[in-house]
């Protein structure tokens, strides 16, 4: 449904992105996952026909987003970062305006424009200004606009960036259904948000693809090391010498002062050593109030991948 | 052209909803009614030629201001961004903005036919040149208009677009007055170039279709460039 191949965009004489390619099949919801400045929203403003790329290319419903622009952008809907909304109008005139530039046909238009306002439960402000709305609402109008003419494809650029929970709930919960008959492309980064609605991620990097997996098989291929949390009571310098003797150990390292502290312990992978971990803290003569193993989740594996990037 | 008229719909309730709107409209009305007042009184003419002459002269100002906003305040807010990522040619863009902006003229013209009417009630004006004059002063606002639409393409800062689009517009309209120092030659071209000659042959009655396509073209010139920007603003 959408094919970028070696997306590569200068600003000047700045480079923003580098031969980003990736694919993403029709149904699916993917999620661009990288830190501020990676590139995330120049990929999407070049897929959506914003700017075009400086080389490379992009489809998107079969159709090239430079070249068949118009046929590209009937196909998609778009939810810029900034939510940029026109302020003095009403959400109802601003969704009528919308509907018509994206050739929504008149009979359907009013209807469409209901059942959308319904979906984003926005309904209760269909005549209020948009310039009056709270931050979460605009969003909510902003999803709402991406949507109207039922776009095949969805891309949404940070859509739950600095709004209430609920509010954040409710557009996970709209993309998540849109989710099932749209391909979507939601960028975030929010790790959670990642796991919670996306079925693939593509992780950028410093204009680069540093990933493209699903979540659960990018913790694993990176499970290099089993890591576990320990919390004990007594001297460290006793416990670290006995930890670092228990088989498949690797590095243990204690945080904190005094005679609480919290410790490291990186383990080879594949093998449960917690049994054996506690038997130590237990010989040593601490008191051991906590022990736990620690499961990568997407926070670790992003600044590996990132880390990895930079040596 | 659907398109077109759907943007040109909503400026147009852009433009209403703006007490702005109102303001420039009064002080429109005010000013050429001075003028008409003013030839009406002293010369007792049952013209409109001073109407058309202060208010003519006014719309230099009125022109860039009147569109300053429309590509400015988009490319500032980032609403271009949806707008050109929804299925629309940058020229319907441009052209319904601006038909928005002609229509916003023709409304004040219409108001401004009061002074007409008020010869017609009070004499027997010669309805020609007064007919043919607010042709003229038609097509002028629209050269102007497409003027400060370009000027308003060009930048994001609204002030920016509006002394822009006031320069080129000025200039158009004053460069005969370089006749004198530039020679004969190059004066007699500058004065067929600037808009300002011709203009005064509309309130005589007198339409010259050179002259109409002269205007007209100017639009188009800028019009086509206004697109163009709008093109190149993807490149930058």
């Amino acid at each position: 449904m959408i094919e970028a191949a070696n997306l590569t965009k200068y600003y000047g004489n700045h480079l923003a992105i580098e031969n980003v390619s990736f694919k993403v099949e029709k149904g699916e919801v993917v999620g661009f996952l990288g830190p501020n400045g990676a590139g995330k929203t120049t990929t999407m403003r070049i897929l959506t026909g914003f700017i075009p790329s400086s080389s490379g290319s992009a489809r998107v419903a079969g159709y090239d987003v430079q070249t068949q622009s118009l046929e590209a952008r009937r196909r998609i809907g778009y939810l810029p970062e900034s939510v940029p909304l026109y302020r003095d109008m009403t959400v109802r005139s601003y969704l009528r305006f919308l509907a018509k530039i994206r050739g929504v046909p008149p009979t359907r238009r009013e209807a469409r424009i209901k059942e959308v306002m319904a979906l984003c439960r926005i309904e209760g402000y269909a005549d209020t200004h948009i310039g009056k709305l709270s931050k979460g609402y605009r969003q909510l109008v902003g999803v709402s606009q991406a949507i109207l003419h039922e776009p095949e494809v969805l891309i949404l650029d940070e859509p739950t960036i600095g709004i209430d929970p609920r509010q954040v709930v409710q557009i996970r919960q709209i993309t998540k259904e849109l989710g099932r008959e749209h391909t979507v492309i939601l960028s975030t980064h929010i790790l959670p948000e990642v796991n919670m609605v996306c079925e693939k991620v593509i992780i950028m990097s410093r204009g680069k693809v540093v990933a493209v997996d699903r979540p659960q098989d990018i913790s694993a291929r990176l499970k290099g090391t089993q890591r576990y949390e320990i919390e004990a009571r007594g001297p460290a310098k006793k416990l670290l010498a006995r930890l670092r003797q228990v088989e498949g150990v690797r590095d243990v390292t204690a945080e904190g002062s005094g005679e609480q502290r919290r410790y490291t312990v990186e383990c080879e992978p594949d093998r449960d050593v917690r049994d054996v971990l506690a038997a130590a803290v237990i010989e040593s003569g601490l008191s051991l109030l906590g022990l736990k193993a620690h499961e990568l989740d997407l926070e670790d594996i992003f600044l590996k991948l990132t880390a990895k990037e930079r040596e | 052209m659907r398109n077109v008229l759907a943007i040109a719909e909503k400026e147009l309730s852009t433009y209403f909803g703006s007490p702005w709107s109102y303001i420039i409209t009064a002080v429109f009305l005010v000013v050429g009614g001075y003028g008409f007042g003013f030839t009406a009184v002293t010369y007792m003419e049952t013209t409109v030629q001073g109407f058309l002459g202060w208010s003519s002269f006014f719309l230099l100002f009125l022109g860039p201001a009147m569109t300053m906003r429309l590509f400015a305040e988009e490319e500032k807010l980032g609403t271009l961004e949806i707008l050109l990522t929804s299925p629309v040619r940058d020229v319907e863009v441009v052209l319904g903005k601006f038909l928005a902006s002609l229509g916003m003229l023709a409304v004040m013209l219409v108001l401004s036919l009061f002074y007409p009417l008020l010869l017609a009630w009070f004499g027997s004006p010669d309805l020609g040149p007064i007919a043919s004059g607010y042709l003229g002063i038609f097509l002028l606002g629209a050269i102007f208009l497409s003027i400060g639409l370009f000027a308003s393409s060009l930048t994001a800062n609204q002030i920016v677009a509006y002394v822009v689009g006031s320069v080129l517009v000025l200039v158009l309209w004053f460069i005969g007055q370089t006749a004198g120092v530039l020679g004969e030659k190059a004066g007699a071209v500058f004065r067929a170039i600037a808009v300002s000659t011709h203009f005064p042959d509309f309130g005589r009655g007198m339409i010259d279709t050179n002259t109409i396509l002269y205007y007209v073209s100017i639009t188009v010139v800028f019009l086509f460039l206004t697109v163009r920007s709008l093109e190149t603003r993807r490149w930058r």
